[in-house]
């Protein structure tokens, strides 16, 4: 029974290297260098966006959720009123991706009269990661020994005092590996974002006026980002060498992906070493 | 700083805090609301009636405001999202427990360090990339392997699934049978029991409900996801005979097809009450979850 076991784990270890690699060496070998460009036939423009994304909705998940796992840990009292908000919690947490990009959709693309535009992407994928972060806040807030709390109150400290000086840095880095956990999730979204952020990507590099639609930072341009870039490059591709576009796309993701695990590695060590003491 | 001003700043942030935490009920009633109001068009404005949208699998609504109505049969997509997350749970289960059995239980220094790192790497792959690859290679490979004229099949979905829900369950399986008490062990031990044994009939039952949470989680992931399946399914609209027919589920068909529709339009519509049927199943794993752990909860400490 012992080696079965053993054969599963080593399958697995030997799956996700492979998927792994392939991917990344797949995405690297068809790469021609006008792919790394910030042009048309590029897809920097694509990275930026992503980037860009990430950033808006994280900005706006971030108060929320922190506040809402804040009052979770601190605030609430057992009742019908924090059980609500754990269910609610509960549910946007499950909610399929591609239902939040519908009511994304809805919300604010139809009923505000806009057209497809980043802002509309970032609060979608807004939605999705405000339960991770209120659930981390949450969580770290909760795993903080009492002696923290007593000490500051014990001091004359006011409530959010103890919350803000004391509390909070205390568990940062459980916090910030939550935050990113959530802007990974974001990097890597494209259901949500596909009838929201747009599939075309239009950007002039020398034109900085916030207004105008083909600036780099207004929030307000179509903007397609690296994950839904691959979906078009499947769905309505034009180009000839639309697969290797999508295969660096993919490769790039998943560099993503392992660059942001090695800093969850780092951090949790930091939180170790906290936690030591040290 | 002054007295008055520390109380001022106090009760701001409790509002302030307040407020945040209010806001998730908020957002979750309005997204409800809007699924709700949209999602019953197809049976108050058009007309049809729940037993067709669920049961029939003819598919053609109308899609210009005001133009023929046509029906709105789901069963096929239905049907298709029930096969291709019902096989994909069949496939990464197995796997799954006897990766975290492995983890936990035999092999717990390296099982946490290389596994449970390895675990935490696929979870964070986007499911486009999983879409893509499975695009790449699973497709042609399922083509060859079962002689078919195309590979975008039903089976192909559920590999890319599997594929995709293993961590999840994985990771949840493992903290369950890791929250199984040591005592356990070695009362097991205690009484002559081999390894197997003691895993085989003590652990796992003990960590019965976890694991089971673990499985809807998975179940639930698959239900929701929805590029990585449109990508490799096929997208027909007609009902699936056999695993290795082209279909589609719900999720794909709303993904590939919404860009299609104008608001107000009977298709529009149809997709619509699509998404309300996912929101209600994605709603309906909640409460099972709930209950299977309320009852592991009795169970543990509720009889003796």
């Amino acid at each position: 029974m012992t080696g079965l076991f053993y054969a599963v784990a080593a399958f697995f270890l030997i799956l996700l290297m492979a998927f792994a690699s392939y991917v990344i060496i797949k995405g690297f070998m068809g790469a021609s260098p006008e792919m790394f460009t910030f042009s048309r036939k590029g897809i920097l423009n694509q990275l930026f966006n992503t980037v860009y994304l990430v950033a808006l909705s994280l900005l706006i998940s971030c108060p929320i959720g922190m506040a809402a796992g804040i009052y979770l840990s601190q605030y609430a009292k057992r009742g019908k009123l924090t059980s609500a908000i754990k269910m609610c919690i509960e549910t946007l947490s499950s909610l399929p991706s591609i239902v939040v990009g519908l009511f994304g959709y809805l919300v604010f693309i139809l009923m505000t009269g806009m057209k497809w535009n980043l802002m509309a992407g970032a609060l979608a994928v807004s939605i999705l990661s405000l339960p991770l972060i209120t659930t981390t806040t949450a969580d770290a807030l909760n795993a903080l020994p009492l002696p923290y709390r007593d000490g500051s109150m014990g001091l004359g400290a006011t409530k959010w005092q103890t919350v803000h000086r004391v509390l909070m840095p205390a568990c940062s880095p459980r916090i910030i590996t939550g935050v990113i956990l959530a802007a990974g999730r974001g990097f890597g979204e494209a259901a949500a974002l596909l009838y929201t952020a747009g599939m075309s990507t239009d950007i002039n590099w020398s034109n900085w006026n916030l207004s105008s639609p083909m600036c780099p930072l207004n929030p307000f341009r179509p903007g397609e980002t690296l994950a839904l870039h691959i979906w078009s490059s499947f769905t309505e591709s034009t180009a000839v060498n639309a697969k290797d576009i999508a295969n660096l796309s993919s490769a790039i993701l998943m560099i993503l992906v392992l660059v942001f695990n090695v800093c969850i590695r780092i951090l949790s060590k930091k939180l170790d070493a906290v936690k030591k003491g040290g | 700083m002054t007295k008055r001003k520390m109380f001022r700043n106090e009760y701001l942030w409790k509002g302030l805090i307040m407020a945040g935490g209010l806001f998730m009920i908020i957002i979750t009633l309005i997204i409800a609301f809007f699924l709700i109001f949209k999602g019953s068009g197809t049976f108050t404005q058009f007309g049809h009636s729940l037993a067709e949208f669920l049961f029939s699998a003819s598919f053609s609504p109308g899609s210009s405001v005001g133009g023929e109505s046509g029906a709105v049969g789901s069963a096929a997509f239905i049907m298709g999202s029930i096969l291709t997350c019902g096989l994909a749970l069949l496939i990464s289960t197995p796997f799954s427990l006897a990766a975290a059995i492995f983890m936990t239980e035999i092999a717990p220094k390296f099982g946490n360090r290389v596994l449970q790192s390895a675990i935490e790497i696929f979870v964070g792959i986007p499911s486009i990339v999983y879409g893509w690859t499975g695009l790449t290679i699973l497709v042609p490979a399922v083509r060859d392997l079962f002689h078919l004229p195309y590979g975008n099949t039903i089976f192909t979905a559920a590999l890319v699934l599997a594929l995709m829900i293993f961590p999840s369950i994985t990771s949840v399986s493992a903290d369950a049978i890791r929250g199984v008490p040591k005592e356990f062990h070695d009362a097991a031990y205690g009484l002559g029991a081999t390894r197997w044994q003691m895993i085989h009939k003590v652990v796992i039952p003990a960590a019965r409900s976890g694991i089971v949470t673990g499985v809807i989680l998975g179940l639930a992931r698959a239900f929701g996801e929805a590029l990585a399946v449109a990508m490799v399914i096929g997208k027909t609209k007609a009902f699936p005979k056999s695993l290795l027919n082209s279909g589609s589920t719900l999720t794909s068909i709303i993904a590939s097809n919404m860009g299609n529709t104008f608001d107000g339009t009977e298709y529009n519509s149809a997709l619509w009450s699509m998404a309300l049927l996912l929101f209600l199943i994605s709603l309906f794993f909640i409460v099972l979850i709930h209950l299977i752990s309320a009852k592991g909860a009795k169970k543990a400490y509720g009889k003796d």
